[in-house]
């Protein structure tokens, strides 16, 4: 879902005169009203100087718990590939308990950790997996 | 989607948090200069907010999504760009 400090209306005017032709069949999750900033200010987003929220990512689990957080000034925009990936890790993690390491992509090397992987992580990943 | 009903100002209940040893219910919305409480790791501080959504108007509530994954964004405004 997305937040901003607009209202429901300029929400439903932006999907209708720019968002729809970008997306077709329009934005698939509710475009969320938050006048005031009050729950910005909660999630840490609102820059009460600008009286607006800033971009902000958080990743919640089915349990309702913050597994990730992206905070950036308004000028750059998000990387969503990063955040699809850091999905599908916390739900690989989620499913089996391993662990993903730095760069991990679906389908690639994961960790299980424990007395014998410590000190020996250099076996089985190396730096240029980070990239 | 609620029909008809609608009207210029929808206020928004915006964070609920649960005051000390008292359940919480929307009415108990926190009235005051709210703090960060969000931290990864910690439970997401609960809301709930008029959104446009499906070419209508409804209220969303984030606790009404336990059980799935969320991502929740926040942006600076419409029409900005980036």
């Amino acid at each position: 879902m997305a937040c901003s400090t607009d209202s429901r209306f300029v929400h439903k005017i932006w999907h209708e005169e720019e968002l729809s032709k970008m997306v077709p069949g329009g934005i698939p999750f509710p475009m969320l009203s938050d006048g005031g900033g009050k729950i910005g200010q909660v999630y840490g987003v609102y820059d009460q100087d600008a009286g607006v929220d800033i971009r902000g990512r958080f990743l919640i689990d089915p349990d309702g718990v913050i597994q990730a957080m992206e905070v950036v000034t308004p000028p750059v925009g998000r990387n969503v590939s990063e955040m699809i990936r850091q999905t599908k890790a916390f739900q690989h993690v989620r499913k089996t308990g391993e662990v993903t390491p730095s760069g991990w992509q679906p389908g690639k090397p994961t960790l299980k950790p424990g007395p014998d992987l410590a000190g020996k992580v250099w076996k089985v990943w190396k730096p240029d997996m980070a990239f | 989607m609620a029909e008809a009903k609608d009207g210029c100002v929808t206020p928004a209940k915006g964070p609920i948090l649960k005051p000390e040893g008292q359940p919480s219910t929307p009415s108990q919305a926190y009235k005051e200069e709210p703090k960060m409480i969000a931290q990864v790791g910690k439970p997401a501080p609960d809301f709930e907010a008029s959104a446009f959504f499906e070419g209508g108007f409804k209220s969303i509530k984030l606790s009404d999504y336990k059980g799935k994954w969320v991502i929740l964004c926040f942006f600076p405004g419409a029409f900005t760009f980036v």
